[in-house]
């Protein structure tokens, strides 16, 4: 049984588990899958990479932003059958960028890279692995606030 | 480099010997350090190529790379001692880098190692007379954007000029999390552990993410360098140029103003004297966070002047101090309870007894009156007669957004909000964004207004980052803050929360497991890792089955509380209830009249985790 409450201009109620229980009426405003304004994912509606994604860390904004994103939109834009076989050389590059910044990108084991024989779940995995170690440094305690989405 | 020596003929042979000698060392481990970095590059190579079969052509190539990237490689190992030791001096990068580096050994490598990344190296060892991008301020909304347009413009050259000594690093911490933090030396080493468990850095990158400055011209992808301990005094928006405190003349062609504020002080301690001056911080940077470590473990008593976030999270932070050694914590504020202008009175009133339970001696409806400095103690009258006596004060009683330049770029400042007055966009003009504390803004939805919050430097700073580089994107996506205020008090919240409006509140009959300690240890999903010495109290109580509901005698344990602007929901709170932003967010981007707060209420699901 939910109780209300008045204090002056502030409205206080007590509502139990089943108070809640039954579905909210409140309706919510159609969203607008293409809104320009809004904060996109890894994904842009029209195909592209959006670099700017909480999501990627700092890779693509730091001293090897460069080389990530030419790897990583090779590897988007790629058709082979095993996708990105046809990008080596930029993932070649972009590790041999990723070593010199030990302090950035702290050297995670190769163990995901040799869970898999496939060259794009390799070249992957080395990169994405990267950004996973990479720290997501927007927001220290609150994760889910600035949408900091899982990459 | 060090000029020769002044003794006599037996001084220069051992001058002579010594030099060689280090350079022998020098060049032999540069040698070593190279070949050690080809031997694991080739493995590397080995295994991927041996993995797709690829022809052997490819490994010549990639030898010759190899190399002055390695030797670039030892001279970037040398030069991110210095940078987090010293400010780079904008005459030469080498001397400094030999002068702080570790040892003579370390310094020659980077010189030896030059010669072969010559041609990568820049020449001239001056500062950029010319940035495309550039920061004034070098704190959350300037470092969001910076990584915001090296997003979306490769190459692109971002300089931040900030009159601090320290790189871009974030304030939550210095008020929460350092305080609580087991590490004896966190002082030093400014890490805490995030609520996943994992520890990190309050700076947001380690130094070698950055430049230095006098490469930014030449970096042929460019990168984002830091000028520390530098001011821009001076903005001429006709000739898109700013002027430092050194007289060095910048220009550029976007420029982002994102200097944030000072910490205000009262009136009656800055009349006070020298004395008292000299035993009152103004938190707002690293080094008053040290500071007043110093002071809480040193001094007796310490009085908090403010009710507000900073003041009530460094009250609980101290108070918690407070169990473990003999420290009075006081906190005085004219509200009637803490956070007074944000909460509706009755939860204001709860939270004060949650502060309390901290350690703290609350002090409500306090006026100060005077300040003086009597027999070694600080004397506070207020204005009702009550005196307190204190050693060391913390003035928390609001920012001064920094609106210094505005008279010399002719910027508008809001006489309302405070602030440079920016569009929705965040434009004050051609070429000039601001974001962070100090821009005062055009929120399409809620309307114009100033925050001062972590969450909106970033949302601000990316944004402002985004229409640096052409994206023409108003302020939309709604930032959120957050605060703690001892294991049973935490909120976050979006919007405006301003406790004069009116709001309904709705909370679920209190369980014992609605606290954010007990919410953490039970979900897993960590919303706050703590210290092991943290009090255990409400772990006590918690626990994994199910708990009756039971009539708490804190009954405001968990809820949503909703603030209102003409019947439309301008401002949400989440009490205790974690991971539910995104619900919150969308009612307020909607903007609709709602009839029964309660069915919206529905939507959080507060009964559940």
């Amino acid at each position: 049984m939910s109780s209300i409450r008045q204090e002056g201009k502030d409205k206080i109620i007590f509502v139990t588990k089943e108070d809640h229980e039954t579905p909210s009426s409140a309706e919510f405003v159609e969203e607008d899958p293409n809104d320009p304004y809004e904060e996109q994912g890894l994904i842009l509606p029209s195909g592209e990479i959006n670099w700017n994604c909480p999501c990627l860390g700092g890779m693509a904004s730091g001293p090897c932003g460069t080389e990530f994103k030419e790897a990583f939109s090779c590897f988007h834009y790629s058709k082979e059958e095993v996708k990105g076989s046809d990008c080596l050389e930029q993932f070649r590059t972009m590790q041999e960028c990723l070593q010199r910044y030990p302090e950035l990108y702290p050297k995670e084991d190769d163990a995901p890279s040799s869970q898999t024989s496939e060259e794009s779940a390799s070249a992957e995995p080395s990169g994405a692995n990267a950004a996973a170690g990479f720290e997501k440094d927007s927001d220290p305690t609150r994760p889910n606030s600035e949408s900091s989405a899982e990459s | 480099m060090s000029t020769g020596p002044v003794g006599g003929g037996g001084d220069n042979l051992k001058y002579a010997l010594l030099v060689g000698a280090a350079f022998v060392g020098g060049i032999t481990y540069a040698v070593i350090t190279i070949r050690g970095d080809q031997e694991r590059h080739m493995k590397r190579i080995a295994e991927i190529s041996s993995r797709k079969q690829k022809s052997a052509t490819k490994q010549p190539a990639t030898q010759l790379h190899a190399e002055p990237h390695a030797a670039e490689s030892t001279k970037m190992e040398a030069l991110p001692e210095p940078k987090s030791v010293a400010p780079p001096s904008p005459e030469d990068s080498s001397p400094p880098a030999e002068v702080a580096a570790p040892g003579a050994e370390t310094a020659f490598p980077s010189e030896s190692a030059e010669p072969p990344a010559a041609d990568s190296k820049p020449v001239s060892p001056t500062l950029p007379s010319h940035a495309p991008y550039l920061l004034i301020g070098g704190g959350t909304a300037s470092f969001a954007a910076a990584r915001s347009i090296r997003a979306r413009d490769p190459g692109a050259k971002v300089l931040i000029v900030t009159d601090e000594a320290d790189l871009p690093y974030m304030r939550p911490p210095l008020s929460k999390e350092l305080w609580f933090s087991d590490d004896p030396s966190v002082t030093e080493t400014l890490r805490f552990k995030q609520w996943n468990g994992k520890e990190r850095s309050i700076y947001f990158q380690p130094p070698s993410f950055y430049i230095d400055p006098e490469d930014l011209n030449s970096a042929e992808n460019g990168g984002v360098a830091v000028l520390t301990s530098r001011k821009v005094v001076h903005m001429d928006v006709r000739g898109n140029k700013v002027k430092l405190d050194d007289d060095t003349e910048i220009s550029y062609d976007k420029c982002l103003i994102a200097t944030g504020g000072v910490p205000r002080n009262l009136q009656v301690i800055e009349r006070a004297g020298e004395e008292v001056m000299k035993r009152t911080t103004l938190f707002r940077k690293i080094e008053d966070f040290k500071s007043l470590d110093k002071v809480s473990r040193n001094m007796k008593s310490i009085t908090i002047i403010g009710g507000g976030f900073l003041g009530s999270e460094l009250a609980c932070a101290l108070g918690r101090r407070s169990s473990e050694s003999e420290l009075e914590v006081i906190q005085m504020f004219p509200e009637k309870g803490n956070m007074g202008k944000v909460l509706p009175e009755y939860l204001s009133n709860w939270t004060t007894e949650n502060v309390k339970k901290e350690g703290v001696k609350v002090i409500t409806e306090a006026l100060v009156k005077t300040v003086s400095y009597k027999d070694d103690k600080l004397e506070i009258k207020l204005k009702d007669g009550r005196l307190v006596k204190t050693d060391h004060i913390v003035a928390a009683v609001g920012l001064e957004p920094n609106v210094d330049l505005a008279k010399s770029a002719g910027l508008e400042v809001d006489s309302d909000f405070g602030g440079y007055r920016v569009n929705a966009e965040l434009q004050a003009r051609s070429n000039i964004w601001v974001a962070g504390d100090a821009a005062c803004f055009y929120d399409i939805r809620l309307g114009r207004r100033r925050v001062e919050h972590h969450d909106h430097a970033v949302v601000s700073g990316r944004l402002a980052g985004e229409n640096m580089t052409g994206a023409s994107k108003p302020y939309w996506h709604q930032s959120m803050f957050w605060s703690d205020l001892g294991p049973d008090v935490g909120y976050e919240a979006i919007g405006i929360v301003d406790s004069s409006l009116p709001t309904v509140g709705v909370f679920a009959k209190a369980t014992a497991r609605d606290t954010p300690k007990a919410a953490t240890e039970e979900s897993g999903t960590g919303i706050r890792s703590e210290s092991e010495t943290e009090d255990t109290a409400s772990s006590a109580v918690a626990s994994t089955t199910p708990a009756p509901p039971v009539e708490h005698k804190d009954k405001y344990g968990k809820g949503v509380i909703f603030y209102l602007r003409d019947k439309v929901v301008v401002g949400i709170i989440l009490w205790n209830v974690f991971n539910r932003m995104p619900i919150a967010r969308k009612i307020i981007k909607d903007g609709e009249e709602h009839a029964d707060l309660n069915e919206v209420a529905k939507l959080f699901n507060i009964h559940e985790d």
